[in-house]
């Protein structure tokens, strides 16, 4: 099957789901791109994910390659563990030239909102930049922070906030955003 | 009963060097002086006006606004119609003061409202009781739409508070802020306003996309505030009125948040981030020209003009924690005023120009406070798992700020507290709420 039909069945798979909106946390879109977010208020969110046996789904990139990578209080350095799944994300992007990423950058709930938006905004370019150094092209990467607005983990504990100041690649389909 | 409680208050002139203290020297007018440490509440009566024709409700309405915005101030304690010797029955008949002065009632204010179809006309008068006059300039009358009887009771408290403190008014303004529902890992928001105390809330957004920290313009016309409608956070300019808005420097690749309005109206302040590096710029409303003010590697956002539009602070963590720093509205590196310890954010100007308010973050709480211009003599007013985000009353001498409870089912709300740490209380809300800012007072 040639890229694009394969695209093409992905496109059909996704129906209208937003793939280039990335405030897939809205409650009025058409739907988020799936990935870490949960459903919407009052609506039911669809996402085609793939088999997830399959190498080159969004599901195999979510599980397998692994979406996201955790930071260190008030940091957006890269730890050995992260350059490690950034290595796979980028390798597997190189293999799957169909896909666009939104890296979304996020920080736990202990800093103020503007102060969180900009290190969320830092995170998501650190990793922006990680996968641009291992040749996947710029064009297909976009950055958005959330800052403390959109935890993983509820929790008020380290245990929570350790799971929360994280980037997230969340891919769509499509060559460029 | 007069002699004691002169005494009393005499005392408490001469221990308090600052604080909130009233002050009734032999036939000097009734007097507190917002500064320090509480000493007594001014007992005042607010007779419930007089219906002169048509109000119905509104009387009483009216009066428990009016009661419940100076009560609300922790200064004054009004003393319950029960232990009135005398009635209030007519507007312009002539007061019993010794009637007044017997429950100690130190201030007196009568009033009388008339509705002619849509129009109210609202009048009061407030006495200085031990003299048997008005006090000068507290007789007034409003007129307008029935629609406004509660900016009417505003606008009585605030000039009887005025009066008595030397201070601004501040009950006739409005606030703009985030009305937040659903579970902390979806939360929803939309933007609203509300009057001071909670009251006439009114939707200015649904709850599609997330917005944030909503500002007023000087003049209190327009909103600037940061929305994901785009799918990335934007600033965003509203007309209150029309509800139109447009969204400002929409530039791919970047992320633009914490705009703030200048002293003029004429420049928007804000934090544009490209790269990952978030610097402060300067947007001219007129002519859309833009200025960038800091260029450091590190992120620098919350900037908030000086009243006289000359100076900006701002939050930077160049040195590793995030610090207060002040700089020429031109822009420049800035100096650093914040000094103790922890981190220091959301640096906020007082329209006074004396203070400035900021969130504290240190061992593991989180603080509102008030430090002077160059970063001495800091107060810090509150203390909980999350504070944040403090806003000005259009007078100096109230913040509200964001409370956010911890856990899992944790939630937002409005509180206030005095200038000097004194007076905190939650604002009732519908719902949870966060990110309040304050109007100018209302014309």
């Amino acid at each position: 099957m040639n890229l694009a039909v394969k695209s093409l069945l992905l496109v059909a798979t996704l129906g209208l789901a937003a793939c280039n909106n990335p405030d897939r946390y809205g409650a009025g879109g058409a739907g988020g791109a799936g990935g870490a977010g949960g459903p919407g208020a009052g609506g039911i969110d669809t996402t085609g994910l793939g088999d997830p046996n399959n190498p080159a789904s969004i599901a195999y990139f979510n599980q397998s390659v692994g979406d996201r990578i955790l930071f260190a209080v008030d940091q957006s350095t890269l730890s050995p563990e992260a350059r490690t799944v950034l290595g796979g994300q980028a390798q597997w992007l190189l293999a799957n030239g169909g896909y666009a990423a939104i890296i979304e950058g996020h920080a736990d709930e202990q800093g103020t909102r503007e102060y969180n938006l900009a290190l969320g905004a830092r995170r998501a370019a650190a990793v922006q930049q990680f996968l641009i150094s291992q040749g996947v092209p710029a064009n297909r990467l976009r950055t958005i922070s959330y800052g403390k607005e959109r935890p993983l983990e509820v929790c008020s504990e380290e245990a929570c906030y350790a799971k929360n100041r994280r980037a997230v690649t969340v891919l769509s389909v499509g060559a460029g955003v | 009963m007069r002699t004691v409680v002169r005494t009393m208050l005499a005392l408490a002139l001469g221990v308090s060097l600052s604080g909130i203290t009233p002050v009734l020297a032999q036939n000097a007018p009734p007097r507190i002086v917002i500064g320090a440490p509480v000493i007594e509440l001014m007992p005042i009566a607010v007779p419930t006006f007089i219906d002169e024709g048509g109000a119905g409700d509104y009387a009483a309405e009216i009066s428990r606004v009016v009661t419940s915005d100076l009560e609300g101030t922790g200064f004054f304690r009004t003393i319950g119609e029960d232990a009135y010797i005398s009635r209030i029955t007519s507007f312009d008949s002539p007061v019993a003061f010794e009637d007044w002065k017997a429950i100690n009632s130190q201030v007196l204010i009568t009033g009388a409202v008339s509705v002619s179809g849509d129009r109210i006309t609202v009048k009061f008068r407030a006495y200085d009781v031990f003299n048997g006059q008005v006090l000068e300039g507290a007789a007034l009358q409003f007129a307008g739409t029935t629609q406004g009887w509660r900016r009417m009771a505003h606008k009585v408290a605030d000039v009887v508070y005025s009066k008595i403190t030397g201070e601004g008014g501040y009950f006739d303004s409005r606030v703009v802020f985030v009305s937040e529902s659903g579970p902390k890992n979806q939360r929803l928001k939309r933007l609203a306003v509300m009057d001071y105390d909670g009251a006439g809330v009114q939707y200015l957004t649904d709850s599609a996309s997330i917005v944030l920290a909503p500002r007023f313009s000087p003049t209190g016309d327009r909103i600037l505030y940061t929305s994901y409608e785009s799918g990335f956070p934007r600033i965003t300019l509203m007309d209150v009125g029309s509800l139109d808005r447009r969204t400002l420097e929409d530039q791919p690749g970047t992320m633009t948040f914490a705009p703030r309005f200048s002293p003029d109206g004429g420049t928007i302040v804000f934090s544009l981030e490209s790269g990952g590096n978030t610097d402060i710029y300067a947007l001219n409303v007129g002519s859309g020209g833009l200025t960038q003010l800091t260029n450091a590697p590190s992120i620098e956002t919350a900037p908030s003009f000086s009243p006289d539009g000359s100076q900006i602070v701002f939050e930077s963590d160049r040195t590793g924690t995030p610090q207060v720093y002040i700089m020429p509205a031109s822009g420049g590196e800035g100096t650093r005023i914040s000094s103790g310890k922890g981190r220091y954010g959301t640096p906020v100007w007082s329209p006074r120009g004396d203070l400035i308010a900021f969130t504290k973050q240190n061992e593991g709480r989180f603080h509102i406070g008030v430090f002077r211009t160059d970063g001495s003599e800091e107060r810090l007013l509150t203390a909980s798992f999350l504070d944040e985000g403090p806003t000005w009353a259009p007078n100096g001498r109230v913040l509200m700020f964001t409370r956010e409870t911890s856990g899992a089912g944790g939630q937002s709300g409005l509180w206030s507290v005095d200038v000097t740490g004194r007076n905190l209380k939650q604002i009732p809300t519908e719902g949870p709420a966060s990110d309040p800012a304050w109007s100018p007072l209302l014309p």
